[in-house]
């Protein structure tokens, strides 16, 4: 009985001793991958599409703690983007004299100030019941006024925005450095990320998905549709970088100064992630996840610490977001895609490995590679298939081919999908979990 | 009176014209969540290949409808619902029964199905572009019905579209059929029994993967109903998959997920709030402009939110209704 038990612990032990063969294998792999497209497509190109991944291995890194650490799906990181690169662009892009120079930043701060206002009446009045009024009056008080105020909000707000329109574009960025809107991005992708959290984190972990989908077409929606804020589907070009830019240096030396800063940052929370993974606090979130009951059993406060994770998930996804607009330097609503911002990121973290930071890395920069080089693969066997379909059959092949060729794409994607989900469950690098005592 | 007849034809019609649609899909999001305990993403794409099944059948034989005196689209709808309820049926052998097997968590499933939904975009759009096409061929013309009102005052008519009739008849013969299947027949009442307790059920000798692929069966034929009388009513859209998805999981979760007549009532509630939220209230005030405090009167638009906007309002009621009643109105069983 004794030595069986020790026998099995034996390969379930991660030995700290052991020579890590896996990974040294597959970042070997990896790194002949990236030499590979070097020699193939140049090295400003190549440069370019390392920063694109690791913004995106920001971005995973904010999903496995997610998914991986936590058990929470979160179908909506394409939202968290969005924000992320909302903020960057508001903080960065230079002032707009048009606008400042009118009288409309006061009839915006005014109608602000209505807004404030009638939230803080309708909170009020959902108090209500604290000085003696019944809950059933005060329920109907409470929703007849928000109905009212925001009638009235919303129509003085549409006054303003129209009028800023017409009359300055948009209301332009605030002229800050690029990073502070990394911040703030990662800030407000939080604070909506709270709100989701606190309503969904309690319940069955299917709602946390269907909100999330929801709250990131919302997001879309809100961004492409306010004109006056963001220029719609104008898009805003070109962001200022934080790093100096490819017109002083060039296009592989800036981008190269660019990725390692994007490098230090993943470095800096792949190391704060490590040291929250092995603390009494990443004990505590693993056991949430592998058994909630004991876990309540013990004392510990699910919903609370589920909310942190999924917060401090959504801050991450936020500031890779910022970071990728910053870097792409054109804020483009029409461009955030869920299968670009949310499936891929997806995909990076289960096929990585989720739960497994080096994994997750590791699958970011992979699953990138593949997906940029996948664009020319798919039109060459598209055309081909079309070249065969004329020659053997005589059949016309269809007019826009290249968006259909790219539409094969999102088939791999879900078919890699539930391929991993079949045959790799936990990933190429798995989690490794330590067994103490 | 006119403005009585406008609310009408914008509220009322359109309102039961979407909350029919998202009733019937809702049924097929809440049965399975019943049998499987899972939230099915593809349900949105099940319709949509549903509906592309029609059109391709549509174009393939173009004068079916002619001769029995109903739209092509129609007459072909039978042969999609069994292509679409195979397709269901063969998604779960291949996905989702491998991951049942290995007895994964719920959520792993969802993501599965999210899969699933991204392959079978993918697949549409590979073969019908990303346009809209118009399930009505160039030869046929939808037919429009103009109710005069008996009203003196009301000169325009309400306007009544016969894919509109036809999507109300389907409903009720949907709703009426399995209210029957559920009710009367042994597989119904071994479905009900399933959803219920699977462990007794399997105990009590009921085959419960002969009801998992009855259960898909089902949800693909309705999906096939749902989507076509979708795009009947306006166009065939490839890339609605995810605005579809949050009004009909909206509809499931309000009615209580699990609990079919509730998806039915979840469903027309969604539909309604919708059309409600974007009604321009300014309209119905109209009339009695004169009676009215200047501020009022003088409002252009009173419309909760734009139409852009409209995506807002499932989302906003599946957010109350997880704030104030997880279990929706009618009591679902699963939280």
């Amino acid at each position: 009985m004794n030595t069986q038990h020790t026998e099995r612990r034996d390969d379930v032990v991660a030995a700290p001793s052991r020579f890590p063969l896996r990974e040294v294998i597959l970042f070997g792999a990896l790194l002949a991958m990236i030499l590979g497209v070097y020699a193939m497509m140049g090295s400003a190109y190549s440069t370019r599409m390392l920063v694109e991944a690791a913004c995106y291995a920001i971005l995973a890194l904010g999903l496995t703690i997610q998914w991986g650490y936590a058990g929470q799906f979160n179908a909506g990181v394409m939202g968290f983007v969005a924000l992320g690169s909302f903020a960057t662009m508001f903080f960065s892009v230079p002032v707009n004299e048009a606008f400042w120079v009118t009288e409309l930043p006061g009839e915006l701060g005014l109608a602000l100030l209505y807004v404030t206002a009638a939230v803080l009446i309708v909170y009020g009045a959902t108090k209500l019941d604290r000085i003696g009024v019944p809950k059933r009056l005060r329920t109907l008080i409470a929703i007849v006024l928000a109905v009212a105020l925001y009638l009235t909000v919303i129509s003085v707000l549409r006054e303003v925005t129209g009028e800023i329109e017409s009359r300055a574009g948009f209301i332009g960025g605030l002229g800050l450095p690029a990073w502070s809107g990394w911040i703030v991005g990662g800030a407000l992708a939080g604070v909506i990320g709270y709100f989701i959290g606190h309503i969904c984190l309690g319940l069955r972990s299917d709602y946390l998905a269907i909100a999330t989908l929801g709250i990131a077409e919302i997001i879309k929606a809100f961004l492409k549709n306010s004109d006056w804020l963001t220029r719609g589907t104008a898009t805003v070009s070109p962001l200022p970088w934080p790093t100096p830019g490819p017109s002083e240096l060039g296009f592989t030396l800036a981008r190269a100064l660019y990725l390692s800063l994007t490098a230090v940052m993943i470095a800096a929370i792949f190391f704060l992630l490590h040291r929250a993974y092995h603390a009494p606090w990443g004990r505590m979130i693993r056991a949430i996840r592998d058994n909630e009951i004991s876990a309540a059993a013990m004392g510990k406060d699910i919903n609370k610490r589920r909310l942190e994770i999924f917060v401090l998930g959504c801050i991450l996804m936020g500031i890779g977001g910022g970071a990728l607009a910053s870097f792409n330097s054109i804020f483009d609503p029409n461009g955030f895609l869920p299968l670009n911002h949310t499936f891929l990121v997806l995909v990076m973290v289960i096929l990585g490995g989720p739960g497994n930071n080096l994994g997750t890395i590791f699958g970011a920069v992979a699953v990138y590679i593949i997906w940029l080089m996948s664009e020319p693969l798919a039109l060459f066997l598209m055309h081909g298939a079309a070249a065969l379909s004329e020659g053997w059959f005589g059949w016309e092949p269809p007019g826009n081919l290249d968006s259909r060729a790219l539409q094969a794409r999102v088939f791999v994607i879900g078919l890699l999908i539930t391929l991993v989900l079949r045959f790799a469950p936990q990933g190429l690098l798995p989690e490794k979990v330590k067994h103490h005592g | 009176m006119n403005e009585l007849v406008f609310f009408i034809n914008n509220v009322i019609v359109a309102g039961s014209v979407s909350g029919s649609i998202y009733a019937i899909g809702a049924i097929g999001v809440t049965l399975i969540f019943s049998i499987m305990r899972f939230a099915h993403f593809a349900h949105a794409d099940m319709m949509t290949f549903g509906t592309f099944m029609v059109l391709l059948l549509t174009l393939a034989f173009p004068g079916v409808g002619a001769v029995v005196g109903l739209p092509t689209p129609i007459v072909m709808l039978p042969l999609a619902i069994v292509l679409t309820a195979l397709l269901a049926v063969g998604i779960d052998k291949t996905f989702y029964k491998p991951l049942r097997a290995h007895g994964v968590k719920p959520i792993v499933m969802v993501i599965a199905s999210l899969g699933v939904t991204l392959m079978l975009q993918g697949l549409i759009r590979l073969f019908s572009g990303t346009g809209a096409q118009n399930l009505y061929l160039a030869g046929e013309r939808k037919e429009i019905y103009r109710l005069e009102m008996p009203f003196e005052l009301a000169s325009r008519p309400v306007i009544v579209t016969e894919p509109q009739i036809i999507l109300f008849v389907l409903t009720i013969v949907c709703v009426v059929g399995l209210h029957l299947f559920l009710n009367r027949t042994r597989l119904g009442k071994a479905m009900r029994a399933m959803s219920d307790n699977p462990d007794l059920a399997r105990a009590s000798g009921i085959n419960t993967n002969h009801i998992v692929a009855v259960t898909w069966v089902i949800a693909g034929g309705l999906a096939a109903i749902a989507g076509t009388l979708l795009a009947l009513d306006v166009t065939f859209k490839p890339d609605l998959s995810f605005f579809l998805l949050l009004p009909i999981f909206a509809a499931a979760i309000v009615g209580g997920v699990g609990h079919p007549y509730g998806a039915i009532a979840g469903g027309f509630v969604v539909g309604f709030a919708e059309t409600l939220a974007v009604f321009n209230w300014a309209v119905l005030l109209r009339p009695f402009r004169d009676s009215l405090p200047e501020w009022l009167a003088q409002a252009g638009n009173l419309a909760f939110v734009g139409t852009e906007y409209k995506i807002v309002v499932p989302f906003f009621i599946l957010v109350a209704i997880l704030v104030w009643r997880p279990t929706g109105i009618f009591k679902g069983k699963v939280i």
